[in-house]
């Protein structure tokens, strides 16, 4: 039997941090951009309010800190964070409300615990837990997405919103936002509607595309052939999307099945809200992810138990970000009790 | 007043503050602090069973057999707690509902029963009764500051409710500082808010002492060029 010999000395693969941050930046994009082309210009002003703050707030601690400051600029992890952010705020938030969970996440969740590296918690998912609290009306101000709108709000009507709090004449704020599919099923379910009637319902009717709501679907989609694409390249670990996805479909299928007409359909949670994002952006930070194999199935798992069980059981209409913040606590443990066994390892019982 | 008293100040009120460096008590800390008022209420609720216990404990210390100190030492501060749960429930009727469990609480309140241990059951009656109130002091500054600025922030008011605390001429007291179309910032008032809060003012006395001790050597580094040598 013949082996390959490799001597040294042996060629280095150049991955970087900031080479693997663009990476993922890059396969952002797809479905960043459907998130624009759904729901408009609001989507565009967060982001480049995240951005801007994400970058200065990251800059000005690590001046107090007098740590570098370029080199953290330019690995492109604050704008992933930032773009994360962005994507997972509702269009027509108030840019106040941008730059707060901005902040905390840069500040708190990222700097105060050391930065790059120490951060216990996933940045972005902190700042938007944050805002969720804490503003629980403003997080509800989703537009409906273009297909059911004509076309998008004027520039002028959405700036007008999101900077001065001002709505164009004659219409009040709640007529230019509408509740994502999500939400819909989950307030009419409350109310004893079954999903049905709400998919037919003349105000949400035409919020439902073919399976999980108008726009919703594409966006998704793009997420996940972007995530696909980063598996490929190795730069994410396929264990923690699959785990994740894997137990989302086996639960919510178990209560489709059971009762469908209380229970969205499994196709509608995987295509719906933030599932695809988390999936294959979120979940899979590689900062605040379980590293090991073993953790990293019991990490995914975890995430989708507690998504399903907060978007169906619980207080707010898509449970992603406390569900992962939630299980970012249970890393290190989780980390200690599956480290892999070392090779030649006796069992020490 | 001595210096042995001056230390008991000090001691109470920063060196050794109950909540922000021996950080006892928290439970009622981080609990009850959602606006000034209440963290006032349950400030001088412990201030004054930090005074009366350790006076209490002190004036007994010769006569307490060290085997049975600490069950005495809790019947004491629990006949203190219920006699001011009662005073509450008599005369601060409101407040009292509000800060509910945590009253009775007090006494499980380690920050009491650790003066009692570690000072009042060795020290004269007049230092033991100043070192109740400064520790009580310390706490219940910690307490108004954090309360307040969880108040200002989550709702964007101060001194609201304080008729609870001084009748009902207090009703104007509230001051809303930050305009009435504050959305309010309702994590400072949950209890994250007082985790974060907590930390903050933590970080913030421990970066003021890290500057004061640089000054002070860069105030005493060149006077003493001598000794700065022989020490390198």
């Amino acid at each position: 039997m013949l082996f390959r010999k490799a001597h040294s000395p042996f060629v280095n693969a150049q991955t970087h941090v900031h080479s693997i941050m663009y990476q993922v930046l890059a396969a952002l994009i797809p479905g960043a951009l459907a998130s624009i082309y759904f729901f408009g210009w609001g989507v565009l002003f967060n982001l480049i309010i995240a951005a801007g703050v994400c970058l200065l707030s990251e800059a000005a601690v690590l001046k107090l800190r007098s740590r570098p400051i370029e080199p953290a600029l330019k690995d492109g992890s604050t704008l992933i964070t930032a773009c994360l952010l962005a994507l997972a705020l509702p269009p027509l938030v108030p840019w106040w409300l941008t730059v707060i969970a901005s902040i905390f996440a840069i500040v708190v969740a990222k700097q105060l615990y050391g930065g790059l590296g120490f951060n216990l918690f996933n940045p972005a998912m902190v700042g938007y837990v944050v805002v969720m609290v804490s503003f629980p009306r403003e997080m509800t101000y989703w537009t409906a997405p273009l297909g059911v709108m004509d076309q998008w709000h004027s520039f002028g009507d959405v700036f007008n919103v999101i900077f001065r709090g001002t709505v164009p004449a004659q219409v009040s704020i709640d007529s230019i936002t509408m509740a994502t599919p999500m939400d819909a099923i989950k307030t009419q379910v409350a109310l004893e509607q079954g999903i049905s009637s709400t998919r037919q319902s003349p105000v949400y009717g035409p919020l439902f595309g073919v399976i999980a709501g108008k726009g919703w679907e594409w966006i998704n989609l793009l997420f996940l052939a972007g995530g696909l694409w980063l598996i490929k390249l190795k730069t994410i670990d396929w264990r923690i999307p699959v785990s994740f996805l894997l137990t989302l479909l086996l639960i919510s299928n178990f209560f489709a099945v059971s009762d469908y007409a209380t229970y969205p359909s499994a196709l509608f949670h995987l295509l719906s809200g933030g599932t695809m994002l988390c999936a294959f952006f979120i979940a899979t930070d590689p900062i605040s992810a379980s590293t090991t194999p073993r953790g990293r199935w019991i990490y995914g798992a975890g995430i989708g138990v507690l998504t399903y069980s907060i978007r169906t059981w619980g207080g707010y209409p898509d449970g992603i970000a406390f569900a992962v913040v939630f299980m970012n606590i249970t890393v290190p443990l989780l980390d200690y009790y599956t480290r892999p066994k070392t090779y030649g390892d006796l069992e020490v019982d | 007043m001595n210096t042995e008293q001056q230390t008991i100040i000090k001691n109470g009120l920063w060196t050794n503050n109950v909540a922000l460096v021996q950080l006892l008590g928290l439970c009622p800390l981080l609990a009850v602090t959602s606006t000034f008022i209440n963290g006032l209420g349950l400030g001088i609720a412990t201030l004054i069973t930090l005074v009366l216990s350790n006076t209490f404990v002190s004036i007994i210390r010769h006569w307490t057999r060290p085997e049975v100190r600490i069950p005495i030492f809790i019947l004491i501060i629990a006949s203190i707690v219920t006699a001011i749960e009662l005073a509450m429930n008599a005369w601060f009727y409101e407040l009292f509902l509000i800060l509910g469990i945590f009253i009775p609480l007090i006494v499980t309140n380690c920050s009491i029963l650790a003066r009692a241990e570690s000072f009042a059951s060795r020290n004269p009656v007049f230092d033991s009764a100043l070192d109740g109130f400064m520790m009580g002091m310390g706490f219940l500054l910690v307490l108004v500051l954090l309360g307040g600025l969880r108040e200002i922030i989550g709702h964007g008011t101060l001194f609201s409710n304080a008729h609870l605390m001084f009748g009902p001429a207090a009703n104007d007291f509230e001051l809303s500082l930050l305009g009435d179309d504050y959305p309010g910032f309702l994590i400072a008032i949950l209890p994250p808010g007082a985790f974060i809060g907590l930390g903050l003012l933590i970080a913030g006395k421990n970066s003021i002492e890290r500057y004061r001790s640089k000054k002070v050597v860069l105030v005493s580094a060149p006077s003493k060029p001598a000794e700065a040598s022989a020490a390198s």
